[in-house]
């Protein structure tokens, strides 16, 4: 407090929203508590007046919006609170836990409850048990957790029960980085389970993001009956950010669950063939017993042996994910949508790509941005966007050959993870440049490495 | 009034309608002739006769093996999971929904094995289900391999020259456990003792853990083969708050003495077993149940925006 009342004064900040401050972060404490940190932050304002002989002034954003300012793991856990889910099952990991500290402390008073499970794999299948129960529920890890948990998330995809699954990414494989950055899981999120196993992934940018994707991804796990993974990463979790406060929407928050009695042949899978989408029935509902199975089934979840059945569950599976996919919107570029280059990232590198990119257009070079935030089923119109470039690649924290290192070759490098995605749904020749760390990229290096990338110019 | 009847006309007809044991029957079992798991379905088909359990609020969680096809056969709400992972899924459905009855049914490779961790937990956590663990000493499901607890020198796919591990005890490991709150053993072939001892799980508030001996008759026949013709090889815990059966103290005549709530002489007959021991081992109805030490008032939708906003004024700059 001392120290916060030193910096105060260095820059200039106004005592009484300060005090004010102080005042909501210990709310909950008794007014001597208060009062001797006010007192203590009021000393050290004093003190830097005598003695330290430089000011800073930072004039303070003028802005007519409130704000709230937090690092990615508290958003999460907002966010969380704020969909209406309200069972986190979760088993201690780095760099996730801190959402879950986050949760524990306030889940409670909403009702919700923080499920410590005894491994990876039972937190996953408390959070698929109670989802199948009634309201949607939602683990959160980190990559060697997701590992453990891929057999559930095939079993929550076959028995179609919606799932939210927030993984904290850091650097792999194994235990890798555990505390540091990196980009890693995206093929594992999407491909990892046996079979073809069709789910939503999706990577907040922003803490803002953090917090407003959690409230999607439980509409979105419900509406299509689907998993939902939302990939944050180490420099989400911890870093701190302010954003616009959010409006809380009753819409946000799940409606109760539905007992009522379960209509006349209604059946556990009533899929639209259309749209491969079915309304669920939870235990409770009269009429509507029945036996949800991991087993390749049909729309009465009967186990299927007949040639067709796997076939034609699957294809219901994968097609409310093509529906999924058209809901949602062309991504926005960043920058003209034509030019020599095109630099697609996803996740917490958002901003720096973007400062790097808004040097390098002062500087004359052609090249555009694309932040990705869904990555499966991909954002519409990438094929498009990309042809209005001569070059395109992507940027990412996670390993990738160098072309120039020995005995890379273009058979055998291997790439960034988005990258390997692109190149596989567009057939666009898209390069990559990435670093793994363990810490943030800065802008200066991306814009290093874009220059480096940037096509030759053909002579006219 | 058949099973599929009901299902149609669910319980919003008559809600005082009489449930009978058909009301309860799902699709026709497809377990080997002569397989125990046979005679488990018909006991639980009778406590849910005998308690009149709405079907729809009747959950019946399992694993992966022969046991665990049991939901299939009932016409009740099922969860036909994960190999070793039914114990996490019944958690998870007790967690949010205390007005549901659980069962869970594993086979010896699914919570003795694979899914070990998870039977400990469950053991401690103590939510209140009917945990069946159906023990034929061998995975039968997947052709005879050697199973945690198949006997020293049993001879299995994978073991040719017999089992090299003397067989773990599962009572005495679920004994073991802290919180560990009801814990019995019974047997395919008594009918009544393993009714009476799933009723006395049922009515039990907290993780009833039942281990139910039983012969695979395609692999493991000889396993109590001689204690099924020999009541004698079979030894009854007997005391006035244990399980009493009408008669079988007397078809049964070996008997010891035992206080269900006795602990330490539980543990004790649970490593003696030179004798088949059915009946109630432990049985303590004071250790708290996680599922309500967990369970928080629910909040309506304006509550919680109206709290969201009040904990949003901690972060607001």
């Amino acid at each position: 407090m001392f120290a916060l009342g030193v910096i105060c004064w260095i820059y200039s900040r106004d005592l009484e929203r300060v005090r004010e401050v102080i005042g909501l972060q210990f709310k909950k404490k008794s007014k001597e508590v208060y009062e001797n940190n006010v007192a203590l932050m009021e000393l050290g304002y004093k003190w830097a007046g005598e003695n330290v002989d430089f000011k800073i002034d930072i004039p303070a954003t003028k802005t007519d919006r409130a704000m709230v300012v937090m690092n990615g793991n508290q958003a999460i856990g907002f966010g969380a609170v704020a969909s209406g889910m309200e069972l986190c099952a979760m088993y201690p990991i780095t760099p996730a836990t801190s959402a879950s500290h986050h949760l524990s402390e306030m889940f409670e008073r909403f009702g919700g409850i923080v499920h410590q499970a005894e491994d990876e794999i039972a937190a996953v299948g408390v959070a698929v048990g109670s989802s199948y129960a009634g309201k949607v529920a939602f683990t959160i890890t980190s990559g060697p957790g997701m590992a453990l948990k891929t057999e559930f998330l095939g079993l929550a995809v076959m028995t179609e029960t919606p799932l939210v699954v927030v993984d904290v990414q850091r650097g792999g494989p194994s235990t890798g980085l555990p505390t540091k950055i990196e980009q890693g899981d995206l093929l594992s999120s999407i491909f990892g389970q046996p079979g073809d196993a069709p789910h939503v992934v999706m990577a907040p940018a922003t803490m803002e993001e953090c917090f407003l994707c959690m409230t999607t991804a439980r509409r979105i796990a419900e509406t299509f009956r689907c998993v939902v993974i939302v990939l944050s990463d180490a420099n989400l979790a911890t870093g701190v950010q302010p954003f616009p406060r959010p409006d809380v929407k009753s819409e946000w928050v799940a409606a109760p669950f539905d007992l009522t009695q379960v209509p006349e042949g209604a059946l556990p899978y009533d899929w639209d063939t259309q749209l491969g989408l079915s309304k669920r029935i939870i235990p409770g509902q009269p009429g509507g017993m029945h036996i949800v199975t991991g087993l390749s089934h049909d729309e009465r979840s009967k186990i299927g042996y007949s040639p067709d059945v796997h076939q034609r569950g699957c294809q219901m599976r994968a097609r409310k994910m093509a529906v999924f996919q058209q809901t949602l919107k062309k991504p926005q570029l960043h920058g003209d949508d034509s030019g020599d280059l095109l630099v697609v990232g996803w996740g917490s590198t958002w901003g720096a790509i973007e400062e790097a990119v808004d040097r390098l257009r002062e500087e004359g070079l052609s090249v555009s941005s694309l932040h990705l935030r869904v990555l499966s089923p991909l954002e519409p119109g990438l094929k498009d966007i990309f042809s209005k470039f001569r070059k395109v690649m992507t940027i990412e924290i996670n390993y990738s050959d160098d072309p120039n290192d020995p005995f890379i070759t273009h058979e055998n490098r291997r790439l960034g993870q988005l990258c390997w995605l692109l190149r596989a749904q567009t057939l666009v020749d898209v390069d990559c440049w990435t670093r793994v760390p363990g810490e943030p990229l800065r802008p200066r290096q991306i814009a290093h490495a874009i220059r480096d990338h940037m096509p030759a110019r053909e002579k006219k | 009034m058949t099973h599929s009847d009901c299902s149609l006309l669910g319980c919003a007809v008559e809600d005082d309608q009489w449930l009978s044991m058909e009301d309860y029957e799902g699709a026709v079992a497809r377990w080997c002739p002569g397989c125990g798991d046979h005679a488990v379905l018909t006991a639980v088909e009778r406590l849910l006769e005998a308690e009149q359990l709405a079907t729809e609020k009747t959950v019946v969680v399992s694993g992966i093996g022969c046991s665990s096809r049991f939901p299939h056969y009932l016409n009740t709400y099922g969860f036909h999971g994960l190999h070793g992972r039914a114990l996490p899924v019944a958690t998870g459905v007790n967690l949010r929904r205390p007005d549901l009855h659980v069962f869970v049914l594993m086979g010896d490779g699914d919570c003795c094995s694979i899914g070990a961790g998870h039977w400990v937990h469950a053991t401690r956590y103590n939510t209140d289900m009917v945990a069946l663990m159906l023990d034929n000493g061998v995975y039968g499901l997947t052709k005879n391999q050697t199973s945690p607890t198949s006997p020293e020198g049993y001879p299995s796919n994978t073991a040719p020259r017999g089992a090299v591990l003397h067989p773990m005890n599962p009572i005495s490991a679920t004994l073991g456990v802290t919180n560990a709150s009801f814990v019995a053993q019974t047997g395919d072939w008594i009918p009544d003792h393993l009714y009476e001892t799933i009723a006395a799980g049922f009515r039990h508030k907290g993780f009833a853990f039942i281990r139910i001996l039983q012969r695979c008759p395609q692999y493991t026949t000889p396993l109590f083969e001689q204690a099924v013709r020999d009541p004698d090889l079979v030894e009854l815990m007997v005391h006035p708050d244990g399980i009493p059966i009408d008669g079988l103290e007397q078809i049964y005549k070996n008997h010891v003495p035992h206080d269900p709530s006795n602990l330490n002489n539980g543990q004790r007959l649970a490593e003696f077993d030179s004798k088949i021991r059915l009946g109630l081992y432990y049985r303590n109805e004071s250790i708290p149940c996680y599922d309500e030490l967990r369970r928080q008032p629910p909040h309506t939708a304006e509550e919680k925006i109206q709290m969201m906003n009040e904990e949003l004024d901690r972060y607001a700059v």
